[in-house]
């Protein structure tokens, strides 16, 4: 009896956090039945990922640069310039794929500390600073696919990346053999790495004399978020494993989180984002912080131009239109507020499934594309309703 | 003249957590001035805003009966039709609009179709008339000084036909002339049968002014006392509100060896570009090892400024002069280093410029110096508690858990929290502006008492500060800023409240 009124409250209190994942799993549940099961078909879901990747690294991203009150519309064009460059340095240059990455990935720093300097130098809106790169960096990617028009890219180990799939355990053919073992490995690893250290914290806690979830709802969410973990991976392991975009978006997601979270860096970026004035009176160094957050945006957008253009296997003359809305789409549905210090890279990445699973699954059920965009829209009005709503409620 | 106005019974008001107010009672007579008291969290200020509708009618239990009638206000625009006007702890203008713009703001004339602005123009003259301020209605508010803007936020109450004036701590940020300003003008509209509820830590104008006076603590009246009874005094105040007698309001003086110097500011110039003008000539002055020293003078005159240049300026004047740290010369770029120099600065402004509002007590308390609880950058979220509760027992912070949101404290308490922010920096130095602004006689106390024993410590403490019986109580030393300049240095010994205002203002 307790454990159904306990339930409801942490429901209650937890209902932003938790609405978000009701949603998702709403909508996975009603294209799974509109689409006769095609949905959540284990290639499909796979694809919807693969997808998402682009998409949702660029998102972690954003989540930051809105956090610190800002917005930086230039990381779709710049995500298709720098994808076109690797595909140059490759394929022209000839440099190896595992200078290229690196080299990219830099350019991006660099760029997005570019969009930073006259916003933290000079204080000019970064709207204005990112929208001016937006039509620099178009102009650039029309400038360098100017001769050949779209370049295609012949390196497998690139193209891997955004097609490939992690290898499996050698010598276990015989073992389980529509199943991916190591997949069905990591994830068992997963879920014991998310139950210890659920466990670690809630000691931790109490032994602090904290409140912490009675002990049922406690068991009730490990087991939901077990079981959660347990079916994507058997799903993923069903197809062809893990891809390598998955597990690059996990790291980026999981650095992210960590460092948002847990760290001094963390605490400053949200704290600045609060209350700016107060933070630099505190002693934080708010324009480094603006370089820190552009540049992460700017080597983020730099990774989305990677897998993009790795997973189409080529660099297109229109790379990166409107991923910068997507991605702004993705953080608000995710949780970020516009008003400063408030969002979670994790909730951003949810965010970013949601927009992807409502594309993929009205692309399934033949929805045109006109009316895609119209829901697409009213989901992100809605979702960004409820957030303002449970927050003046929870006052 | 006995007739009540306005009765609030049983009021209960719970916040998660909290109870802010149980089973209040409140009596307000006709055209009388109603002073409403009481320690930081008290629920004075809920009281108010459910009296309201800011917390609508359904968000609390009790009755409120105005004018005779019961009432259920769901906003405010409900109890602004029924004649209340509220002006709040924090002032709401609209600092780019103009004078007229603010006091029409929301209850704009129309003619047909627009914005008739003559009209305005002139209804905002005479309502600038009333309240006997002298500014041309097309000034912008953000060109007026703090008490100029709040006769500006009078004003606009009264364009609204108000019976029932509720101001919030509108004195705190207000120096002696304004305050004595205000309060004429209230006086002025008791005589105009408007009726007033004040909410104010200034116990010295309660008595000047109340007709009658309510005590809460801890969400509970305590007593209404009747001024014509000769019931307000100082002592039953302080008793009624603390629930204990408080016989001297500053913590006695220990003797201390005064140590060596700790900062010294020598030929300090200032240029503000925003402003375009000369904001700090040729300052001098130092603060030694186990001193106060008080840095009095009038609102404006270039004290906050001083405070901020000295810390890392992070405002952007043009700056010359040097600063000398234990006798070291030092240049202070920002912030960080005058930190690191072993240099802590309580801002004024606690919400607009001291605290994170929408992070929690914890948060606030570590963030100046979170390397301290964290190992190679990552932070240690236990000892965080750990230490923000050590603060919140030791400074007496009331919330119930250092895991509350900071904008859900009281004004008192949120103050608190500043001042525990930059002693967890451990400073030598500890700059404190306006330390006890809005806070009650209590806490002020507890506040005085941590000033000497840090001192003691062998700390050096700055203290800036416009209410001149606390720098006269507490420092050791006293400083008189002037238009950017100081004007005066005096002992305490030698120290009068005559002298310091006499070279404050020349
Ligand atoms: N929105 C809120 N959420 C949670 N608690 C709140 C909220 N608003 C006020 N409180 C709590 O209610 C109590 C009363 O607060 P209130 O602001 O009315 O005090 P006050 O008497 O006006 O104090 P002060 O003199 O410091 O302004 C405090 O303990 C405060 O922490
Ligand atoms: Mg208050």
């Amino acid at each position: 009896m307790s454990f159904f009124t306990d339930l409801q409250k942490t429901l209650r209190q937890n209902i932003r956090e938790y609405g978000m994942f009701i949603a998702l799993f709403l909508i996975m549940a009603i294209f799974t039945a509109t689409t006769d099961g095609v949905f959540i078909s284990p290639r499909n879901i796979s694809n919807l990922l693969n997808q998402t990747g682009y998409i949702a690294v660029l998102a972690v991203g954003m989540t930051l640069v809105i956090v610190i009150r800002h917005i930086d519309l230039s990381v779709g064009f710049l995500a298709g310039f720098l994808g076109a460059i690797a595909a140059i340095a490759l394929t022209s240059w000839g440099l190896p794929v595992y200078i290229v990455i690196p080299m990219v990935l830099v350019m991006g720093v660099l760029a997005g500390c570019i969009t930073a300097f006259p916003v933290a130098q000079l204080g000019i809106p970064s709207f204005v600073a990112s929208l001016a790169g937006w039509l620099i960096y178009r102009g650039a990617i029309l400038l360098v696919t100017l001769k050949t028009g779209t370049i295609i890219i012949p390196d497998e180990a690139f193209n891997a990346i955004g097609n490939g799939y992690i290898s499996d355990i050698p010598g276990l053919d015989s073992f389980l053999p529509e199943l991916h073992k190591l997949t069905l490995l990591l994830g068992l690893i997963a879920i014991v790495f998310y139950i210890i250290s659920e466990i670690n914290s809630r000691r931790n806690k109490i032994a602090y004399n904290f409140e912490v979830l009675s002990s049922g709802v406690f068991a009730l969410k490990l087991i939901f978020m077990s079981a959660l973990i347990g079916l994507i991976t058997w799903v993923l392991a069903g197809y062809n494993g893990l891809s390598w975009t998955v597990v690059i978006v996990l790291i980026v997601v999981g650095v992210y989180h960590f460092v948002t979270t847990q760290t001094v860096l963390g605490r400053h970026i949200y704290a600045m984002g609060g209350n700016p004035e107060a933070a630099q009176l505190s002693g934080i160094n708010v324009k480094k912080l603006i370089y820190v957050v552009f540049g992460s945006m700017g080597m983020l957008s730099a990774l989305s131009g990677i897998l993009f253009a790795s997973r189409l296997q080529s660099a297109t003359t229109t790379a990166g239109t409107l991923f910068e809305l997507d991605a702004i789409a993705a953080a608000y549905v995710g949780g970020v507020s516009a008003a400063g210090g408030v969002g979670k890279v994790t909730g951003s990445i949810i965010g970013a499934l949601v927009m992807l699973s409502l594309t993929s699954g009205m692309n399934l059920m033949g929805i045109d594309i006109s009316l895609q965009y119209i829901v697409r829209g009213a989901v992100l009005v809605m979702a960004v309703v409820f957030d303002v709503a449970t927050r003046t409620s929870g006052k | 003249m006995d007739t009540p106005i306005l009765e609030m019974k049983d009021i209960t008001k719970e916040f998660p957590g909290v109870k802010a107010l149980s089973n209040v009672s409140f009596r307000v007579k006709k055209g009388e001035i109603h002073c409403l008291v009481g320690e930081n969290g008290a629920g004075k200020s809920t009281l108010m805003k459910v009296l309201s509708g800011v917390y609508p009618y359904g968000s609390y239990t009790g009755d409120i009966l105005f004018d005779g009638e019961p009432q259920k206000f769901f906003n405010i625009r409900d109890s602004e039709r029924a004649g209340i006007a509220i002006i709040y702890q924090e002032l709401a203008l609209v600092p780019e609009m103009t004078v007229y713009e603010n006091i029409f703001l929301g209850n704009e004339i129309k003619g047909r179709f627009v914005i008739d602005w003559n009209e305005t123009i002139k209804r905002a003259g005479d309502a600038l008339k009333k309240v006997r301020l002298n500014v041309n209605p097309e000034t912008k508010v953000k060109d007026l000084g703090v008490g100029k803007q709040q006769l500006v936020e009078i004003a606009k109450a009264l364009s609204k036909d108000v019976k029932l004036l509720i101001l919030d701590e509108p004195t705190a940020a207000l120096n002696e002339d304004d305050s004595e300003n205000l309060l004429n003008l209230l006086r002025e509209l008791r005589g105009h049968g408007v009726t007033c509820i004040l909410i104010s830590h200034k116990l010295k104008e309660v008595i000047e002014i109340a007709d009658s006076v309510t005590v809460l603590r801890d969400g509970q009246t305590i007593c209404t006392l009747d001024a014509a009874q000769g019931e307000v005094t100082e002592n039953r105040l302080i008793k009624n509100m603390v629930g204990r007698e408080i016989n001297n309001i500053y913590p006695p003086k220990e003797k201390r060896e005064v140590g060596e110097s700790l900062l010294e500011v020598r030929n300090w110039n200032a240029y503000s570009p925003a402003l375009g003008r000369v904001i700090l000539r040729d300052v001098n002055f130092n603060v030694r090892k186990g001193e106060i020293v008080g840095i009095a003078g009038l609102m404006g005159s270039g004290r906050t400024e001083l405070a901020l240049s000295i810390f890392g300026n992070p405002v952007g004047y043009q700056i010359r002069g040097d600063i000398y740290i234990k006798g070291k010369k030092k240049s202070f770029h920002h912030p960080q280093d005058a930190i690191s120099a072993g240099v802590a600065y309580v801002t004024e402004d606690r919400k607009g410029n001291g605290l994170v509002l929408i992070q929690d007590v914890k948060q606030n308390i570590t963030l100046a110096n979170l390397r301290e609880i964290a190992k190679r950058s990552v932070v240690n979220d236990n000892m965080e508690v750990k230490v923000a509760n050590e603060y919140k027992t030791s400074l007496n912070i009331k919330t119930p858990t250092v895991e509350q949101k900071v904008m859900n404290l009281s004004g008192g308490n949120q103050q608190k929290v500043s001042v525990a922010k930059w002693l967890f920096v451990k400073p030598d130095v500890l700059i404190l502006d306006e330390p006890t602004r809005g806070i009650d006689v209590g806490a002020k106390f507890e506040i005085y008492t941590i000033m000497r024993r840090l001192v003691s410590q062998g700390m050096g403490i700055i203290m800036i500060s416009s209410e001149l019986p606390e720098v006269l109580g507490m420092s050791d030393r006293i400083y008189i800023v002037s238009s950017g300049r100081i004007t005066g240095e005096l002992p305490i010994e030698e120290a009068t409240q005559e002298k310091i205002m006499q070279m404050a203002t020349n």
